[in-house]
């Protein structure tokens, strides 16, 4: 009895509980900010830590036999689950399928796992699986395995689904944050924030003249027209949650490097940025599901841009701004007018001004 | 995009800044009223193309930033009650009240929904007779025609389970209470376009008069900002008090008709509370007599409630008076940051503090 007592009384002092600022879990703990970093340096990282994990990638590469494997996974929740320009089906495929091909990796294989709340019309889980089918062809990787469990009404929202990916990384391939030096160039393959306000449109109930389509797509065949172009790319993210802001400053901290972008090189379509004047969101902080960050050698940047354009899901690339010899891992930007401000972290999700 | 990126054109903001700094000969400091238009000072870095002796002074016009304690408390309790579904604007959310927040309140089991239209609400409590609606009034004289409509459109459809959570307050006696302090070295002021656009310019000539101080009404874009400015300047040099319109796009003299007289069907003047500032004579609006079935505060028991904490460091009644800049509190960026705010203009994007800790001043990102 007293060493079971002394025991816990190690583990216990062993494990506290880490000091954050809230004792619930917040929404915005996963909005993809300030605070889902806090939650995942302060809980998670802590207790998992291991050299592969630390390095805080989208995905983990492995080292099996001498072959290189990336490996990552992803939980969709979206709501609403049919969306202009996609379901969560396609969502969940693309997902994975992005989260690989950002690793340089070629993804091969995923796994997919559905939560489905009870009550939901089994045609509009056809649909969902039709497109998941339909999307795995387009990108040329398989469906292995899966897992089916439904919950109680009321315990789920319709459907929550997982997908965990496999892929091979190329031979002789190294992008990190880490190659990143001054003046290397950013490249993005397209118009931003085009998911985020389709959900938030759908979701609201808004009307724009024009509908505004998610770019929600799989970034694989892009990615491998850009590898094959250049042996300079330093590295590759894919801004989703919290945006292209949120993904420039991780890419500063883990680079070392200050970033300055250009506010009038940002492609955005004018529905998507007068939707967000409308809702009093900054596009630089909105989701993208089909964009894709690309730092490349200033010697290569040209060649690299062009390929992306010649790409289906890079016609409308564009450099938007270049590593800094600064070392504060501070992201700028240059204004319309001219002025430069900063481009912080968001800190929690982004909330709807009132006027 | 037409009708923004004229208004964005550097060319005309530079020829004015030009004019500017050719007008000016002594120090002095112009207080931009809303917090729409400290947004955009600090997202533009406007600041940074004004001679140095043009001091800009972010004024207290950021509603959630001045919504009293009390009412978030209020808020809180009735988002906790399980009979109720608090309605709010989204960046009420996470204005801290004496103890936590919405958000917090939302993970603690409390039914908290974001709408964008008061009317939103109206229609929740149509759809949900079992429930009774609050809606947390707040905003200025802009976003009260919409929350009025919502009470009359609640009274003509017969709705019985929609209530207010009356925040509303106006902008000019807040002004008044700003020039009438001794201490204040306000010379010009930029009035809060989009509250003209509802109440329009007479009750601003009346203080422009009084207090011997330009007025110049305007709008929200860099170059609506930097010719607002040297339209106060030159008022400045030539000595002229009086209201000038620069939002003239929007902007009648004599307001929205339509919108005044929804207002005052359903509200009336009542003193109000500015958090960080103290009570202002007749500053808000409350639900009159002919609606008060439909105040919150009179149909809801609340508990009594702790006297408003003290906010210990936070300086913001300092810094909505424009007697400090948010970088000269000892919080800022440490103990206070956007993610756990001390006070409220940490927490909107038009709050000084938190305009000014996005845009301007980063400290380190340390996540311990």
């Amino acid at each position: 009895m007293e060493q079971e007592k002394n025991t816990s009384n190690k583990i216990n002092l062993s494990c506290p509980l880490p000091i954050t600022n809230y004792d619930k879990i917040l929404l915005a703990h996963g909005g993809g900010g300030s605070l889902m970093h806090d939650l995942i340096e302060k809980l998670f990282l802590r207790q998992f830590e291991n050299p592969i994990l630390n390095t805080l990638h989208d995905g983990a590469i492995l080292e099996i036999d001498g072959l290189k494997i990336a490996f990552t996974t992803d939980s969709f929740v979206v709501d609403p689950i049919f969306f202009p320009g996609g379901n969560i089906g396609s969502l969940a495929v693309f997902g994975t399928i992005n989260d690989l091909s950002v690793c340089g990796a070629k993804p091969l294989y995923i796994s997919v796992s559905f939560i489905i709340e009870e009550g939901l019309p089994i045609e509009e889980l056809w649909e969902i699986v039709q497109s998941m089918k339909n999307s795995a062809e387009l990108a040329n990787v398989k469906i292995v395995t899966g897992d089916t469990k439904v919950v109680e009404r009321g315990k789920g929202d319709k459907i929550f689904i997982n997908t965990t990916g496999i892929g091979i990384v190329r031979p002789n391939l190294n992008i990190s944050p880490k190659n990143c030096k001054p003046n290397d160039i950013i490249i993005i393959n397209g118009r931003i924030a085009e998911h985020g306000i389709a959900i938030i449109s759908k979701r609201q109930g808004f009307e724009f003249e024009t509908e505004i389509l998610s770019d929600s797509a799989p970034l694989n065949g892009l990615v491998e027209a850009i590898l094959e172009t250049s042996d300079k790319v330093k590295m590759m993210r894919d801004p989703t949650r919290g945006g292209l802001a949120s993904v420039l400053n991780e890419i500063a901290i883990s680079s070392g490097f200050d970033i300055m972008i250009e506010e009038c090189a940002i492609p955005i379509s004018e529905e998507v940025k007068g939707a967000c004047e409308i809702l009093g969101f900054d596009p630089l902080y909105v989701a993208n599901e089909g964009k894709l960050i690309v730092i490349v050698a200033p010697e290569d940047a040209e060649k690299v841009l062009q390929a992306m354009k010649n790409h289906p899901y890079g016609k409308d690339s564009a450099i938007i701004g270049k590593v800094m010899p600064e070392t504060n891992q501070t992201v700028t930007l240059k204004t319309i007018i001219g002025t430069t401000r900063i481009i912080d972290m968001l800190s929690g999700e982004q909330l709807p001004r009132i006027c | 995009m037409k009708f923004l990126d004229e208004y964005r054109n550097y060319k005309y903001i530079f020829a004015l800044t030009k004019k500017i700094d050719q007008m000016v000969t002594s120090p002095l400091s112009i207080m931009e009223i809303c917090g729409g238009q400290t947004h955009t000072i600090l997202k533009y870095d406007l600041e940074s193309l004004l001679p140095d002796k043009v001091s800009l002074i972010h004024g207290p016009g950021c509603p959630v930033c001045v919504t009293p304690v009390e009412l978030i408390d209020k808020a809180i309790e009735l988002a906790l009650n399980p009979e109720v579904i608090l309605t709010s604007f989204g960046d009420m959310l996470r204005v801290p009240g004496s103890e936590g927040d919405l958000l917090l309140a939302k993970a603690n089991g409390g039914n908290v929904k974001i709408v964008y239209s008061p009317l939103e609400a109206v229609n929740l409590a149509k759809e949900n007779p079992e429930k009774k609606i609050v809606f947390f009034a707040i905003g200025f004289e802009t976003t009260v025609p919409a929350i009025a409509r919502s009470v009359i459109l609640a009274k003509n459809n017969g709705i019985k389970n929609y209530y207010l959570l009356c925040a509303n307050m106006l902008v000019p006696p807040a002004i008044e209470a700003l020039l009438a302090n001794n201490q204040s070295k306000i010379r010009g002021i930029l009035a809060a376009g989009h509250v003209c656009t509802v109440m329009g310019l007479e009750e601003y000539e009346q203080i422009a008069e009084k207090y011997q101080v330009p007025i110049v009404a305007t709008g929200f874009e860099p170059l609506d900002i930097i010719t607002g400015i040297s339209m106060v300047v030159e008022m400045i040099s030539k000595n002229i008090n009086t209201v000038q319109n620069e939002y003239s796009r929007a902007i009648r003299k004599e307001g929205n008709q339509n919108a005044k007289k929804l207002i005052f069907e359903v509200f009336q003047r009542v003193d109000r509370e500015w958090r960080g500032i103290g009570t202002i004579p007749k500053s808000g609006l409350h639900l009159n007599d002919k609606y008060s079935d439909y105040d919150a505060e009179k149909i809801f028991e609340f508990r009594s409630l702790p006297k408003g904490k003290k906010e210990g460091l936070c300086i913001a009644g300092e810094i909505l008076q424009g007697f400090r800049k948010p970088n000269e509190c000892v919080a800022f960026g440490n103990e206070c940051k956007p993610e756990h705010p001390l006070g409220a203009p940490m927490v909107s994007s038009e709050g000084a503090c938190a305009a000014y800790f996005r845009y301007k001043f980063k400290q380190a990102r340390s996540f311990t």
